[in-house]
């Protein structure tokens, strides 16, 4: 099936290769090579990413004092579901399958590509329409949307900003992903090395393939949702709409059953690169590596089960809440056994603390508070109490920011050598992850304590006994924005000024680590037989030798 | 690119048995059109979706070669069917009993 | 493929897997039969609701023209399967017929679905008219459903012909043949799905008595 390859090496890494017959800037936008699509996402990803916490340091700032501060009160309603949409649609959900996912999971198989390299750059100009849709909204006639980034039905039926723009803009980043996530899945059932069985592959590679069934399976159902929502609003067609009849409770049903599982879409990478990190900075073989893996499918699995509990106080029926509340309590396990394993690893282990492996260290606590503060949420008598409270903006920002925020932050300064073939200031990536921490506890934590006050979500004004945990937000909000913008200046300069990278910094011995930096077109001179386990640091004398 | 692909060995069948899967699709079409017409009481709706399963199963396995193609295809095929029944049984949890 | 300066050549491994290209449109399927889940799940809870109003609403459909269709596109499906084994059997002037009648049945279809659609428009009963919002919530829906789903279906069905329109001229200019078929198997493996919504929809709108 593989050919021979004719490389003339002059030009000796894929920055200076192409793949189609254009030079320059037509060479990026039209290649079908994934580590280069890879790289485009991560300059949109990041792009939006940043705009995103623009948007929410503007948020905080009107949060600072109560009463009107910076903007007025429609304006805080634009912002608040503007930062949900950009965070949630165009970072989190793709962040980390669309960047390293794309990059690595060809190269950790063993393979020269994805499955269908044409289609993944297809799924990567879907993504910039959708972005661009969105962005779109906020500026034409009707003013951008105010409904939050779970357009609960009958609101936005009847809001008249623009609402059907950034649903179509959903749309289409849906299929965006839905896209990647069947080109994963294929890769992986069609493109392993010999010798790369099923239970050889990296984790991070079990964690994007768990992912990509979500993303398949999960995925057409908001779509559905969106698109009834938008037709509803063009054609009068009754389908949730009370008025005409409808049920808004399954609109938030319909809803949910995407949305819950998109939370795994967001974390279950995340939990694969933390499953890379752990052994190569401790220098041991992961602990129970079938137990990952599986926990992968089955968190993957447990998610589609339990998407109500963020309806317990919608008014649907007792025995669909106690039920969805029992469910709920069953992500733990597998969740559970990934923690557990990942600090088996590094016990009795030689402990290497650079700044990768300080993130994922930040990342087991923030996420722990945050699984933990999950129950509280997922048990239906104290559901009741914080519902739609900031009790529950803490949870998701431990889980969600803490979680895959912290984990995108750890993978860039992980695979940075490897993509870039540069090496960033490690001092300042180490003061980064001090700061980050002190910022994202002074940010989140207080609303933990304001949301169990009875402080509500989403509200654009508050009574004068939060005053003081607000400032303390707010201040955590600048500490944790300047960390943010620090780190991008830091890797900007490595970028161009960096010292070179060896080809393995950090003593990892997955195949990635067994290629150049930065990796040559199609990755491979000869595609490798794989004989090691994936952790074994066994091989890497012999590596060294090489 | 030339030569014989060994990947289209496996077995497809001929015009025959696509024609008597068809005739078999057009049978149930007409039962279902029938039965639609007398009165089953509660079971109309199960009479119903039990020939459409009937039939689309015909049409998966054999128009679509599913009984022919590897193992992996009807595995996946089985975890999106689950998918699909555990979301409607859930769902109904909650409009059943309210 | 060449780059400028330098003129790298970086040859690109024909690497062709038929399997693998199934594969990923078994799972683009699975996504079209989850988007379509998400309706029948609307469907199956306001039914659930309004059991007696759907009943009422869906003895004004026209069974005789929905029987019709189903017959149409189970054809359809007939012929687009045995294109498939006339281009394995390399016989490729039966194969473009067969792929021609199939896009001729989905026009049929279509036309079809038009004067159903305007016989309901003609009788008042659209989205937002007079007529239906003065009935009852069961029957506003009802309709919905039917003019969202069986217009979703009918996108599917234009589609579906573009794609097998691009396949037809594929196989004229021998971009398809008896040894590299996968495209046309995969075009064909999009109609059915097509059709199998449909053995769905017609119980489901049509045959409720």
């Amino acid at each position: 099936m593989m050919g021979q390859t004719a490389v003339a090496v002059k030009a000796d890494n894929f920055y200076h290769q192409s793949t189609n017959k254009y030079s320059g800037i037509l060479s990026w936008l039209l290649t079908i090579d994934h580590k280069r699509i890879g790289l485009m996402y991560m300059v949109s990803i990041i792009f939006f990413f940043l705009v995103g916490v623009i948007v929410g340091v503007l948020m905080r700032l009107e949060l600072m004092a109560p009463g009107k501060t910076i903007v007025d009160a429609q304006t805080y309603n634009a912002l608040f579901t503007l930062h949900g949409v950009i965070m949630i649609f165009l970072f989190i959900i793709p962040g980390l399958p669309a960047i390293f996912g794309n990059f690595f999971l060809p190269i950790q198989i063993g393979a020269r590509d994805v499955a269908f390299p044409r289609l993944n750059l297809l799924s990567y100009y879907l993504y910039v329409i959708g972005a661009v849709l969105a962005l779109l909204s906020l500026v034409l006639p009707g003013g951008p949307i105010d409904t939050g980034w779970t357009f609960y039905i009958p609101y936005s039926v009847r809001s008249t900003t623009n609402i059907s723009l950034p649903l179509l803009a959903a749309f289409i980043l849906g299929f965006s992903s839905i896209l990647t996530g069947l080109n994963f899945i294929t890769t992986v059932h069609r493109l392993r090395a010999p010798g790369m069985g099923f239970f050889k592959m990296p984790l991070f590679v079990w964690a994007t393939y768990a992912t990509a069934w979500v993303q398949i399976i999960a995925t057409p159902v908001v779509g559905i949702t969106i698109l009834l929502v938008i037709i509803e609003r063009l054609f009068g067609v009754g389908i949730f709409d009370p008025a005409l009849g409808g049920d808004p409770i399954l609109f938030q049903h319909m809803f949910w059953i995407y949305s819950h599982p998109a939370v795994y879409i967001m974390i279950l990478p995340a939990m694969g690169v933390v499953s890379e990190i752990i052994p190569t900075f401790s220098r041991r073989t992961i602990f129970g590596y079938t137990a990952i893996a599986m926990s992968s499918l089955a968190i993957a699995f447990v998610g589609y089960l339990v998407w109500a509990h963020h309806m317990f106080t919608s008014g649907m029926s007792d025995t669909a809440r106690w039920i969805f509340s029992l469910l709920t309590f069953l992500v733990a396990l597998p969740s559970g056994v990934k923690v557990f394993n990942w600090v088996a690893t590094m016990y009795k282990g030689s402990i290497d603390p650079q700044p990768p492996f300080l993130w994922v260290m930040a990342f087991i606590f923030l996420f722990s508070i945050g699984g933990l503060t999950g129950l509280v949420l997922g048990a239906l008598a104290t559901d009741v109490h914080v519902h739609d409270t900031y009790f529950v903006v803490a949870h998701f920002h431990f889980v969600m920011f803490g979680g895959t925020g912290t984990i995108f932050f750890a993978a860039l300064h992980y695979w940075f050598p490897k993509m870039f073939g540069r090496m960033y200031n490690v001092k300042f990536a180490r003061i980064s992850v001090a700061t980050f921490f002190i910022g994202f506890m002074l940010l989140y934590f207080p609303k933990f304590i304001m949301g169990y006050m009875g402080m509500p979500r989403r509200y654009y004004d508050y009574l004068p006994q939060f005053a003081n945990l607000q400032m303390i937000s707010t201040i955590g909000s600048w500490i944790l924005s300047g960390t943010i913008f620090f780190i991008v200046g830091y890797l900007l300069h490595a970028l161009f000024k960096g010292p070179k990278a060896p080809s393995n910094p950090w003593g990892g011995v997955t195949l990635e680590w067994h290629i150049q930096s930065p990796p040559i077109m199609e990755n491979f001179k000869t595609i490798p037989t794989i004989t090691h386990e994936p952790y074994d640091f066994s091989q890497l004398k012999e590596m060294k030798n090489a | 690119m030339q030569h014989e692909n060994p990947k289209h060995k496996h077995h497809h069948p001929g015009y025959g048995t696509y024609i008597l899967v068809w005739l078999a699709l057009l049978a149930f079409t007409s039962i279902t059109v029938t039965i639609a017409g007398v009165n089953l009481g509660r079971y109309t709706l199960f009479v119903a979706l039990l020939i459409a399963a009937i039939k689309s199963s015909l049409v998966v396995n054999i128009f679509m070669h599913i009984k022919f193609e590897e193992k992996i295809f009807k595995v996946f095929l089985a975890l999106s069917g689950m998918t699909l029944v555990v979301i409607f049984a859930l769902t109904f949890f909650d409009f059943i009993y309210r | 493929m060449r780059n400028d300066h330098e003129a790298v050549v970086v040859e690109q491994h024909v690497h062709r897997d038929d399997v693998g290209a199934r594969m990923g449109m078994w799972l683009f399927l699975f996504t079209e039969v989850l988007l379509f889940g998400g309706m029948f799940l609307v469907y199956a809870v306001y039914r659930y609701q309004h059991t007696n109003d759907f009943r009422l609403a869906a003895m004004e459909l026209n069974t005789g023209i929905g029987t019709l269709n189903t017959i149409i596109l189970l054809t359809s499906s007939l012929t687009v399967a045995l294109a498939i084994a006339a281009i394995q059997k390399k016989n490729k002037f039966l194969s473009i017929l067969l792929l021609s009648v199939t896009i001729l049945f989905a026009f049929m279809f279509m036309v079809n679905k038009y004067f159903e659609w305007s016989a309901k428009f003609e009788h008042g009963i659209y989205p937002g008219s007079e007529e239906l919002l003065n009935r009852s919530n069961g029957q506003i829906l009802f309709f919905g459903l039917y003019y969202v789903m069986t217009g979703l279906h009918g996108l599917h069905v234009i589609i579906g012909v573009v794609i097998l329109l691009f396949i037809l001229v594929f196989i004229i200019r021998d971009k398809v043949t008896f040894d590299n078929y996968v495209k046309l198997e995969n075009a064909g493996l999009y109609w059915h799905l097509v059709d199998l919504i449909w053995i769905f929809l017609f119980p489901l709108f049509y045959l409720i008595q």
